[in-house]
């Protein structure tokens, strides 16, 4: 009680990035100090705004970039209300109250509520589907309305938000329009030509932009139905984004009497017009200045930490550097452009290779840096910019970069290696370079993740990565290496692709024969390395490598699944999900004889008998295979389901008999060992009910023949397929799935589902190989045929034959059990 | 409890444990995995993970450790410690290898299980 009633409460409106930060920082350097409350209209945790657009284009998910999760404010003894709007601040009483009509009292009081998007007021501005593009709900209506196939975007502004909402919403599949109100993209920091440059770069992601767009309605009843333009263009639309600009969230601050201007304004040292009250973010205006990137926010972050504990720390804002996310897409830009007396410009074009700079200058300083196209020099004339570097002497080649001053090669690491300890590296979280080079050599740090873990750089926009990784180099030598490959597994420095390379081009053909030749680091390797090894090897060698069981995992050396309690289970094959009275009677035939207790119908349409002892695995599965039954191998990285719906044979909406092509390719896949492992389904038309668009392989009948799709995955993560071409009969169906699943065997990794090989290796890789290469094509196609010459023998039958009985029978029972048994 | 007359209990041929593999023995005490090392020496280890009682004698055997199949824990042959950050330990059983044979100490087999 007494410990409480002395430590002062500070309350904070807002959970943004902002204060995120002062926070971390507060309790960093006093854990103790403040009794805290937060409260939050967004309904959730403190998350990494800027990672908003990956999370847009399915490139990263939600969990993904928050950056304190609900443990970190139990570990703090931080009261967090999520979903509560402050609707009013007392400054009598010293209170805040929600919406939810929660008052809580504060010592000192931090207002965070960052900023809100402009809506421009046109007509039909209310309509349901208009959106900002802010938070987490918005990019949540985005994908919603993504989701429908077909559906339309426009996109109101051309900045580095409105693109990169673009970009995002068309990864998602949409059909997307930019309008933009001036004659080129971003004309602040670019001129015309580079602006069509930039244009032309969006438009190759068939996105449509239109310059000089003035909006005159957004039409609909209810809803939105498209936007028409002054001119009288028509655009239809099923969701509209509006990504004008921000406006700083200042309203509670007004009515509370504080100074307000643009923003809550401050003085250097964040206190607004009352001295217990701070404000801090977008929402605050700091030398007539208000910001909207959160390199100066963070400043601004720790000086408000400092404060709140006594300090006199004071903020004061400088130039700021910032990138467009859009990968493939390089622009970056520093400082002002702003015409004005005295200012010079230097530009470099080079149309052939799609790369522009702009410097702008006042005596022989640099105000603002625009880089397009090549960016690496970026954080250089950032640097000189910040400091005010006299550039007189190397203005005649100061647009080349850092490469061609002073002697100095046009070798980047020359570059990075010659940027002073103060160069800012990360301008997201203000890291310069001696800080990085620092902590690397204080903790002995080895790898990027290390590096983030430990300063922060590069960990919230990611766009100096490439800088880090260098000064990651410099710092350790050879010790590291920036294209280095993640290795196997601590038995060996070689990852898997370069293993793979290996097996092929050395022609190793057994185990300890790679371990010996490639300097394997332990005896035998490890849980890890051995079953990929197996793999490889079962998949380069097939009819000539003996498999190893000792080196798979026990549910694919015994053939069934183990369960928590090391009994087992048993999935017999329902060839596309069919089964019959005889399949069913032996199914609970041997459910009666073996005391199974549990018989479960799996979500891969078949029987899963579990709670076998392994004792009985051998007795189950000669019935079994007495009534025809094999293994369905629901334990192999390898050949799983092919789900099917019942097509022709009986649905009024069929258009081609998917529950026998789905018999067919089960019967052709069977056996087949991959990467990891490969399911299927067949649905019999769009409706799609094999629900075929989340499988690694999924075949949808259409009436002029079958859709091929494939990289869906529907667990840990969810993903929908990608049509990846058209075949007109079965035999072609079976030959390109056929061709892609060896494609998948030979590329990808062990573990690695076919969703992830392609995202590494690229759809359009693949497409070539499997659906426009028709030699190709056949060839992947009859390595496969081959190579099932071999892997099609069950298991259940052979093992009942005798082969590895050992793994079956105790080696010695010394005859009496143990009671708890 | 039936305490056997010898020391030792011949539970059968080396030869019949795979390399890097295991086998188990039923004893009064509970399960016994005994395992064999690419190296050809012998360990035994009740067969019970320490973590969530996973049987040990069904894991991947690398070196003189064993990789649980339950939750992936990498356990000692030498000591029954789990390796690394994880934390546990299962009880050894005295294992002797005479001409051939695998013979473990009786007394070892009658405690019950950990
Ligand atoms: C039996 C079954 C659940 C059921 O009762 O329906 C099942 C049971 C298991 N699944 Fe599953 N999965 C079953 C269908 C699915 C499905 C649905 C499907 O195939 O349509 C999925 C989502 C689809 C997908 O794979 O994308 C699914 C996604 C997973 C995952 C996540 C995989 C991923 O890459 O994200 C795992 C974990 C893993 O493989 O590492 C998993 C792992 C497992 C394991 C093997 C866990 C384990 O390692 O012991 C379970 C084995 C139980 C056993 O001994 O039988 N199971 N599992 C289903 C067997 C289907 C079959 O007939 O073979
Ligand atoms: C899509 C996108 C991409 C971006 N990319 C970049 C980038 O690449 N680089 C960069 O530097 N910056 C980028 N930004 C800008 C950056 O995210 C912001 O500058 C930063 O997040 C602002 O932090 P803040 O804490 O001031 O406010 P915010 O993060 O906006 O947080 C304010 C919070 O306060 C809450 N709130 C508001 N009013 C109240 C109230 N009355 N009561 C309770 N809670 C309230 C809001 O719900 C919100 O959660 C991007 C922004 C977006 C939207
Ligand atoms: S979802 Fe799959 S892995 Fe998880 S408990 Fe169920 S069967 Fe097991
Ligand atoms: S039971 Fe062995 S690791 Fe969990």
């Amino acid at each position: 009680m007494n410990t409480a009633m002395s430590k002062q409460r500070l309350v904070v409106i807002g959970n943004g990035m902002a204060p995120g930060r002062a926070l971390e920082k507060l309790l960093e350097a006093a854990p103790d100090a403040f009794d805290i409350t937060i409260f939050n209209a967004e309904p959730r945790v403190n998350y990494d705004r800027i990672m908003l657009s990956p999370v847009l284009s399915g490139e990263k998910k939600y969990e993904e970039i928050v950056i304190h999760g609900d443990g970190w404010y139990i570990k703090h003894g931080v009261m967090l209300y999520k979903g509560h709007k402050v609707t009013k601040i007392d400054r009598e009483a010293r209170t805040v109250t929600s919406e939810h009509g929660v008052v809580v009292p504060y010592d000192k009081l931090i207002i965070a509520t960052g900023s809100s998007p402009v809506i421009i007021p046109v007509p039909g501005h209310k309509l349901a589907g208009v959106l900002s593009y802010r938070d987490l709900d918005d990019v949540h209506a985005m994908m919603l309305a993504a989701a429908k196939p077909g559906s339309r975007a426009v996109v109101i502004g051309g900045g580095l938000l409105g693109l990169e909402a673009a970009v995002g919403l068309k990864m998602q599949g949409m059909d997307v329009t930019v309008l933009h109100l001036m004659p080129h993209l971003m004309e602040r920091q670019l001129d015309s030509a580079a602006g069509y440059l930039l244009q032309r770069a969006i438009e190759e992601r068939g996105i449509r932009v239109h310059c000089k767009a003035n909006t005159h309605e957004i039409t609909g009843t209810s809803r939105v139905e498209g936007v028409r333009l002054d001119d009288g263009t028509f655009y239809p639309a099923d969701i509209v984004v509006m990504a004008v600009g921000i406006r700083p969230s200042a309203g509670i601050a007004k009515d509370a009497g504080l100074t307000t201007n643009r923003g809550i304004v401050v003085t250097p040292d964040m206190r607004t017009s009352d001295p217990d009250i701070y404000a801090l973010g977008e929402c605050a205006e700091a030398s007539g200045q208000v910001f909207g990137l959160v390199a100066p926010l963070y400043e601004m972050a720790g000086v408000v930490a400092q404060n709140l504990l006594g300090g006199q720390a004071e903020f004061h804002p400088s130039a700021t550097a910032t990138k467009l996310k859009v990968t493939g897409c390089d622009l970056y830009s520093a400082g002002d452009f702003a015409e004005g007396e005295g200012r010079e410009e230097i530009v470099l074009r080079d149309p052939m290779r799609g790369v522009y700079k702009r410097l702008v200058l006042k005596d022989n300083r640099i105000l603002g840096a625009v880089l397009y196209g090549e960016v690496a020099d970026g954080p250089w004339f950032f640097d000189m910019l910040k400091r005010s570097v006299d550039i007189s002497e190397m203005r005649e080649t100061l647009i080349f970069g850092q490469g061609y001053q002073g002697g100095a090669s046009a070798d980047p690491m020359a570059a990075v290696a010659a940027l002073p300890d103060e160069a800012e590296i990360c301008g997201c979280n203000g890291v310069c370079k001696g800080k990085i080079v620092s902590t690397i050599t204080d903790l002995g740090l080895k790898n990027l993740d290390e590096v983030r873990a430990h300063t922060k750089a590069s960990a919230s926009c990611g766009s100096c990565t490439g800088l880090v990784e260098q000064v990651i180099k410099l710092t350790l030598g050879d010790a590291y290496n920036p294209a280095a490959v993640q290795p196997m597994c601590t038995c060996t420095d070689l990852g898997h692709d370069d293993v793979r390379r290996l097996i092929r081009a050395k022609e190793l053909k057994s185990i300890p024969q790679l371990m010996q030749e490639l300097g394997w680091k332990t005896s035998c390797g490890c849980a890890k390395c051995r079953p990929a090894l197996n793999y490889y090897m079962v998949c380069d060698w097939p009819g000539e490598y003996e498999d190893d069981g000792q080196s798979r995992f026990i549910n694919e050396r015994v053939h069934a699944n183990i369960q928590k309690d090391g009994t087992y289970s048993v999935v017999p094959r329902m060839w596309g999900g069919l089964t019959s009275a005889k399949e069913l009677r032996a199914i609970a035939d041997v459910a009666d004889k073996f005391n199974i207790p549990t018989v479960k119908v799996t979500g891969g349409q078949r029987i899963d008998l579990l709670g076998v002892k392994k004792e009985d695995l051998l007795g189950v599965w000669a019935d079994l295979n007495k009534a025809g039954m094999i293994s369905g191998a629901a334990y192999s990285k390898g050949l799983r389901t092919v789900k099917t719906c019942v097509g022709t044979d009986w649905c009024r909406f069929g258009t081609q008999d998917s529950t026998g092509l789905g018999v067919k390719l089960e019967k052709f896949l069977w056996g087949s060992w991959s990467p990891a492992k490969l399911k299927l389904a067949v649905s019999g038309c769009p409706r799609n009910c094999a629900e075929a668009t989340c499988k690694d392989i999924g075949v949808i009948c259409v009436d002029s023949g079958y859709d091929i799709h494939f990289a869906g995955a529907a667990g840990l993560d969810i993903h929908g397929t990608q049509l990846l071409g058209h075949a007109d009969t079965e035999d072609e169906t079976i030959e390109i799935v056929g061709a892609l699943t060896q494609l998948y065997r030979e590329q990808g990794r062990y573990l690695e589902r076919i969703y992830k090989w392609a995202k590494r290796v690229g759809t359009e890789s693949i497409r070539a190989s499997v659906i426009d290469d028709r030699e190709k094509r056949r060839a992947l196609y009859e390595r496969f045929v081959y190579s099932q010459k071999f892997a099609q023998i069950d298991p259940w039958a052979e093992r009942v034959a005798g082969k590895d009985a050992h793994e079956f029978a105790p080696m010695a029972d010394l005859g009496f059990q143990h009671a708890a048994e | 409890m039936n305490a056997s007359v010898k020391d030792w209990v011949d539970i059968g041929a080396a030869e019949a444990i795979p390399l890097r593999g295991a086998r188990v023995v039923k004893a009064p005490g509970g399960d016994i995995a005994v395992f064999k090392a690419a190296d050809g020496s012998v360990f035994a280890l009740r067969d019970r993970c320490p973590h969530k009682g996973g049987p040990l004698s069904q894991g991947i055997v690398h070196g003189h450790g064993v990789t649980c199949p339950l939750h992936n824990w990498v356990i000692s042959l030498e000591t029954g410690e789990a390796q690394g950050a994880d934390k546990g330990c299962t009880p050894k059983i005295p294992v002797r290898l005479e001409n051939g044979r695998v013979l473990l100490l009786a007394t070892a087999l009658m405690e019950a299980g950990a």
